[in-house]
């Protein structure tokens, strides 16, 4: 039987997530807290926009409203990556290397493995960022497409155009496939070897999480009262093909969604606060946290893909042990 | 749960550089009225108050993936007041500034249009500041000016102590017959009771009329005019002169009022849908009350461009005759087909 081991905090959870196997929980007053054995915190921001863990889960980068970047240690100590004054930091990315990536109005910039800053200043309000798994490439979800950098050479972007305002992105893990959400009801997604375009609609609402399964077989993705799974089993994505629907309820939308570290079994988030599993082979579901207060607006496994960091946007969030 | 939590009204405040924007921002700021305001601006720039809750914001107009040219929202909108939300209790209300070149509409549409930020905040209403001194050339060289009169609730005329009584009379006039059922106030230095301007509920489908005391009114002294009700609330009604025709604006916002009996729902209801589809890109806001056949309720109805709304708001008191309403204010409305087609719906 899964357990939940409770955190009950006062305020929007931006982020949950695991450093050195502590999970934590970054909330949109700035305070990022931790449950190491027993309860605690550090303020890191007055208002925090946006935050991501390094891909080795060493730790946090985050974005917040006194434009200010930082990294928070599994420790709680914080190290200043960069400060440009009084505007917001809207979106952070961190990428192979230690390379970390952050953005505010029409401008983005990388901060290079070498420790170098590069600026990337673009015609429309940069509002998403993602780094390419393997070299050093990001992207960068605009209005009407997205812009392709490397940012470590000097370069001409490769650009993606797709009418409509784009406002987050994501590569696939074989780097084969770009995917953004957009500000209307859809996903939009290229296959960057020749350009060709797969467009995921259909959602009633606007989709906000997405989750690639580990071998990137799947992406999972909130903004429908199912988590909507779409297949990336051929070297044409989803073109022509149905998503896998997993733990359709008649009551509540999906709000996120979080793929096992190793299985292609989903952790799925609702309105409600509901937390399930859902396994794409069979489509068999399991409770594993009952309904809370407020929409699930973070979720992320621990590596061994036994327990399962939970935040919501009314502050409840914990800690589900998925074997008990 | 989102719909549980109460929305945050939303003052757009729109007006030419100049106007005394930054004036009125930096009073609403400072000044007791009991309410904390974050409010998003362009650009810091005079604002001489040091306040972590002024945003700094780019207006980003996205036009909506809906073939519909005239659905556009404010992109950096969207983004600001999610984040502002997500920290509530900080602030009662919110004020978007806007640049004086900015078009109303997509501030006013992000509002409607976008399903979070209409979860949680509500639009208040559109504040212009005109600044009558310069007014005159400001409607010659741009239609940003216009536009921005003609969406407002409020206008607030400042810099009346740099005209003469007979400048103010035809700037006055001018505002007038861009839209007439704006509530004016005419002040120096932006000096305007600020409950006159925040707190409005001019698109709360159940307020907006009702603070428009004359929007109703029977007593309209030519019943076929075409340029809009007598609505100039500070005026004795016995003398109303200026309709419409300004000596200082080639009108080109003009405002269309509709007047009818009770209307039949199943013809009312398409006609306006067909009418807002085929002319939305030219009509600017519409308002109405209607009488609909065999209901005892109200219905008001408000739009701006495409978009409509509308609900029962109360029933008809004893004394009110069932008469039905509706002022377009826009471009190159025909007057003449939307006032046979409208009356062509009564019942």
């Amino acid at each position: 039987m899964p357990t939940v081991a409770p955190l009950d905090l006062d305020g929007h959870c931006v982020a949950a997530c695991w450093l050195a196997g502590v999970p934590h929980f970054a909330l949109a007053d700035g305070v990022i807290h931790r449950l190491d054995n027993g309860h605690k915190w550090v303020e890191a921001h007055d208002g925090l926009l946006a935050a991501m863990p390094d891909a080795d889960g060493k730790r946090l980068v985050t974005g917040g409203e006194d434009g200010k970047v930082l990294s928070i240690g599994a420790d709680g100590s914080i190290e200043q990556i960069a400060e440009i004054g009084r505007k917001w930091m809207t979106s952070v990315a961190t990428g192979p290397r230690g390379a970390v990536a952050f953005a505010s109005g029409k401008t983005a910039w990388v901060k290079l493995p070498d420790g170098k800053l590069k600026e990337l200043i673009h015609p429309r309000s940069v509002e998403g960022l993602a780094f390419a798994p393997k070299g050093m490439r990001i992207a960068v979800a605009r209005y009407n497409g997205a812009t392709l950098h490397f940012p470590a050479v000097d370069g001409k972007p490769t650009e993606l155009e797709w009418a409509g305002a784009h406002t987050g992105v994501t590569f696939s893990p074989d780097g084969n496939f770009l995917v953004t959400t957009m500000q209307e009801n859809a996903l939009h997604g290229w296959k960057l070897a020749d350009g060709k375009h797969m467009r995921m609609a259909g959602y009633p609402s606007k989709v906000k999480s997405l989750s690639w399964s580990a071998k990137g077989r799947w992406l999972a993705s909130s903004g429908a009262p199912a988590a909507v799974v779409w297949p990336f089993l051929t070297k044409d994505g989803p073109i022509g093909k149905a998503p896998v629907e997993l733990g359709t309820r008649g009551d509540a939308m999906v709000t996120a969604v979080s793929f096992h570290p190793t299985d292609e079994i989903v952790a799925i988030g609702y309105a409600d606060g509901m937390v399930l599993a859902g396994r794409v082979a069979d489509q068999k579901e399991v409770l594993l946290r009952r309904a809370g207060n407020g929409a699930v607006t973070s979720m992320a496994w621990d590596a061994e893909g036994r327990r399962i960091a939970f935040g919501a946007e009314t502050g409840d969030c914990g800690v589900i042990d998925v074997a008990g | 749960m989102a719909q549980t939590q109460t929305q945050i009204p939303v003052t757009v405040l729109t007006g030419y550089l100049g106007s005394g924007k930054t004036t009125l921002l930096n009073r609403i700021l400072t000044e007791d009225h009991g309410k904390r305001y974050a409010v998003i601006v362009n650009e810091f720039g005079e604002i001489g108050i040091d306040n972590d809750l002024i945003v700094e914001s780019d207006e980003e107009i996205y036009e909506m993936n809906n073939g519909c040219i005239c659905c556009t929202v404010r992109g950096d909108l969207i983004r600001t007041v999610e984040g502002l939300m997500r920290r509530p209790g900080r602030f009662d209300a919110i004020l978007v500034e806007t640049t004086g070149l900015a078009d109303p509409a997509p501030v006013a549409q992000t509002f409607f249009m976008d399903d979070d930020v209409r979860s949680k905040t509500k639009l208040d209403a559109v504040v212009a500041l005109v600044d009558a001194k310069h007014l005159p050339l400001r409607l010659k060289d741009s239609k940003e000016a216009e536009d921005q009169i003609a969406f407002a609730d409020v206008v607030v005329l400042n810099k009346t102590d740099l005209v003469t009584e007979d400048e103010l009379r035809d700037v006055e006039a001018a505002v007038r017959a861009i839209n007439p059922s704006a509530k004016i106030h005419k002040t120096e230095r932006s000096g305007v009771a600020l409950n006159e301007v925040l707190d409005r509920g001019a698109f709360d489908l159940s307020r907006a009329l009702d603070n428009d005391p004359h929007f109703l009114d029977a007593h309209d002294h030519d019943h076929d005019h075409e340029c809009g009700p007598d609505c100039d609330h500070d005026h004795d009604h016995g003398h109303h002169h200026h309709h419409g025709v300004s000596p200082i604006h080639d009108v080109g916002v003009t405002s269309i009022s509709l007047r009818g009996g009770e209307m039949d729902p199943k013809k009312f209801f398409p006609w306006l849908e067909k009418t807002t589809q085929m002319d939305g890109p030219n009509i600017l806001r519409l308002k109405g009350i209607i009488a609909l056949k065999d209901d005892p309720d109200r219905y008001v109805v408000q739009g701006v461009h495409m978009i409509l709304e509308g609900d029962h708001q109360r029933a008809w008191k004893d004394d009110e005759r069932h008469e039905s309403r509706l002022v377009f204010i826009g471009r190159e409305l025909d007057g003449e087909r939307l006032k046979r087609t409208f009356e062509a719906c009564q019942a």
